[in-house]
């Protein structure tokens, strides 16, 4: 790897203190994202992809957070960084977009005028007059018709997509290294959900930003991720290419996760196949392997806490978190993939 | 908005005509609240109430009372039971008083119960926030005529600082004016500050949960920017209505016991005094004067609801 990479996380650790107790959200995450890159982090509601994000601009920083190891950004740290010098980041060097297009806009304001205060947070030589220009520019590249006018609009007054539009537009603002996307089309009907994955894949080819995506939904990743780092009960359990992941998972959580896709090459009658019980509590997560208890090829050894490190000879960057030799995952996962991962009785139709 | 208009005032109208059949009727079973032996005094010979009872009507059916009453009323024409004084004039006397105890008492409890909103919210669990939550409690519970008493002891009698009570119209002193002022604006306002800061406390603490907020600590803004813009702004928008409708109360002589306690001569004394001497078309009017602004500063708080809160539609 010659070129430095935009963004690296190393061992990214993150607990809140609760009145339950210590909650370890995030468990020594590492990942990193290249320029011009879609870096897709899946997993489960609570896996702690999105605390891993929002904890980059210091998003999740409060009293009762505690936080260690490192995200470099253009040579600072941001966990360490001081909330002064994170303010200059956010919105600028990195930008966010958030999952509910429905709420993350200010109900009060119109969309110029929240456009308009982006782009002065960060630059404020720039009159009112030549932002709002900026505003319809911005407007206009992510495909909102008639942005002139659409200026003056209320958040209510735009459809779901729309506003979500308006978000990317927003984040655009200044020209930001490093997009990061937190479940964007969730919210969203999937005909949107397609454009709004396009404008992101544009945006990306454009300007040469990394994107990190943040998403449960498989489909989204296949369509758009150059990589993917998968997620779970707070830990990375798997990275790899794209290709890798869909093609030669090697973490049992992740083939359970490409096998609850539904796809249209199955038979309706078939049951979709789901992997048996709960994610654990991350307030006395098992020990070990935090798989183990869902996991039907668990044996002794995942007692201990396997490394992220390569396995396989050939794929020096495949990360995965996994005791099982490398012979032993692909006989299991093919005979996993004939008679369906589920042992389960839950049904999704 | 022409809608908008026609349709309060018909709501005015007919909130108008309830309260005023209710008060009527409510000095109708009052217990010894017959008019005419009042008017005839403690000496009068059931001769001369039968008299009084004839002249004055009282001895017709009650709806007839009651529409004669309304006509006094809308013809300027309504005359005090016990003072034989018009009511409207009476009235007239003492809206400057009253008005100048709401404007001023009015602008510090909302400034300051949206400065101690803002304080608690911001430090909340905090020693600051939990002092302060219990001087808003000791000041809800502290009623106007404790601390009016108080400062008239303290501040007037002893301290010479403020005067021993009474009005001095702005035009005759402006510094007059304001000293007789001081103390019943800061008594009046102890109560609504209380109220104010807790509600607004709570409201900012809600709105730090939205999402909105969460995109503009994203967009890099600084905390202030973040409170003043988008926190705040929001929060405000209850607030607002709760004072318009207070200010309202006040304005149209609902500040009974700090007019008395100060002896302001305002519309709130008076309506006390005719209280006590159950004199019902002054009671008649002073409930209806304040039922009306009640109304009209609703109408306001609506129509600045819309401007605060674009979502929000006047045509209902």
């Amino acid at each position: 790897m010659a070129e430095q990479p935009l963004l690296q996380v190393e061992d990214l650790r993150v607990s809140f203190n609760t009145e339950e107790g210590l909650v370890q959200a995030v468990d020594r995450a590492s990942f990193s994202v290249r320029r011009g890159e879609v870096l897709a982090i899946v997993g489960e509601s609570g896996s702690g992809k999105s605390v891993s994000v929002m904890t980059l601009i210091g998003l999740t920083r409060g009293p009762n957070a505690r936080f260690e190891g490192r995200a470099i950004f253009e040579g600072r740290d941001l966990v360490s960084a001081s909330e002064g010098e994170l303010r200059k980041v956010r919105g600028a060097g990195i930008a966010m977009v958030f999952q509910d297009p429905m709420s993350s806009l200010d109900p009060v304001y119109r969309i110029g005028d929240q456009i308009v205060e982006q782009i002065r947070a960060h630059e404020s030589g720039v009159s009112k007059a030549q932002a709002l220009d900026r505003a319809v520019e911005l407007m206009e590249r992510v495909g909102i018709p008639r942005a002139r006018e659409r200026i003056r609009s209320y958040p209510h007054e735009f459809s779901g997509g729309m506003r979500q539009r308006v978000m990317i537009a927003m984040a655009l603002s200044n020209a930001p290294k490093l997009l990061i996307a937190d479940e964007p089309t969730t919210a969203l009907d999937v005909t949107i959900q397609a454009q709004i994955l396009d404008e992101l894949r544009q945006l990306r080819d454009q300007t040469g930003a990394g994107i990190i995506l943040v998403t449960h939904d498989l489909g989204v990743v296949a369509d758009i991720a150059d990589r993917i780092v998968v997620m779970y009960a707070g830990r990375v359990v798997e990275q790899g290419t794209l290709d890798e992941i869909f093609y030669d998972p090697q973490h049992p959580y992740t083939w359970g996760l490409l096998g609850s896709i539904t796809r249209i090459d199955r038979d309706r009658s078939e049951r979709l196949p789901a992997i048996p019980g709960l994610p654990p509590s991350l307030l006395a997560p098992p020990q070990g392997c935090h798989f183990r208890p869902r996991c039907p090829h668990a044996f002794e050894r995942c007692t201990q806490v396997p490394e992220l490190i390569s396995r396989l000879a050939d794929a020096p960057d495949h990360l995965d978190r996994c005791w099982l030799s490398v012979e032993e995952k692909r006989t299991l996962r093919q005979v996993g993939d004939q008679i369906g991962l589920a042992t389960g009785e839950t049904v999704i139709s | 908005m022409a809608r908008f208009a026609i349709r309060r005032f018909i709501a005015a109208a007919a909130v108008l005509f309830v309260i005023s059949v209710l008060t009527f009727l409510i000095f109708q079973v009052i217990p010894n609240g017959d008019p005419a032996a009042r008017i005839g005094g403690q000496h009068a010979n059931a001769q001369t109430i039968a008299q009084i009872r004839k002249t004055w009507g009282f001895d017709q059916p009650v709806y007839v009372q009651y529409l004669r009453t309304m006509k006094q009323i809308f013809t300027g024409q309504v005359v005090s039971y016990s003072q034989g004084v018009n009511v409207l004039d009476s009235i007239r006397q003492g809206l400057p008083a009253t008005i100048s105890l709401a404007v001023g008492a009015g602008i510090i409890w909302l400034s300051l119960g949206v400065l101690f909103g803002v304080i608690t919210a911001i430090n909340a669990g905090k020693f600051t926030d939990k002092s302060l939550t219990v001087l808003a409690f000791v000041g809800v519970s502290c009623p106007p005529f404790f601390l009016g008493a108080l400062a008239i002891y303290y501040l007037g009698y002893k301290a010479g600082i403020i005067p021993l009570g009474g009005y001095v119209s702005f035009t005759t002193s402006p510094w007059q004016w304001f000293t007789h002022l001081i103390a019943p604006w800061l008594v009046l306002s102890v109560l609504f500050i209380g109220i104010y800061s807790r509600v607004l406390r709570s409201t900012i603490l809600d709105t730090e949960n939205e999402d909105y907020v969460r995109t503009a600590r994203a967009k890099g803004l600084s905390e202030r920017q973040v409170m003043r813009r988008h926190i705040l702004r929001n929060s405000l928008i209850p607030i607002i209505s709760l004072w318009g409708l207070d200010f309202a109360q006040v304005i149209g002589g609902g500040a009974i016991l700090t007019e008395t306690v100060f002896n302001l001569h305002g519309v709130g004394q008076f309506a006390a005094y005719s209280i006590q001497a159950l004199d019902v078309p002054p009671v008649l009017v002073v409930t209806m004067l304040t039922a009306f602004f009640v109304v009209l500063f609703g109408a306001i708080v609506d129509i600045f609801y819309a401007v605060l809160d674009p979502r929000i539609r006047l045509s209902v």
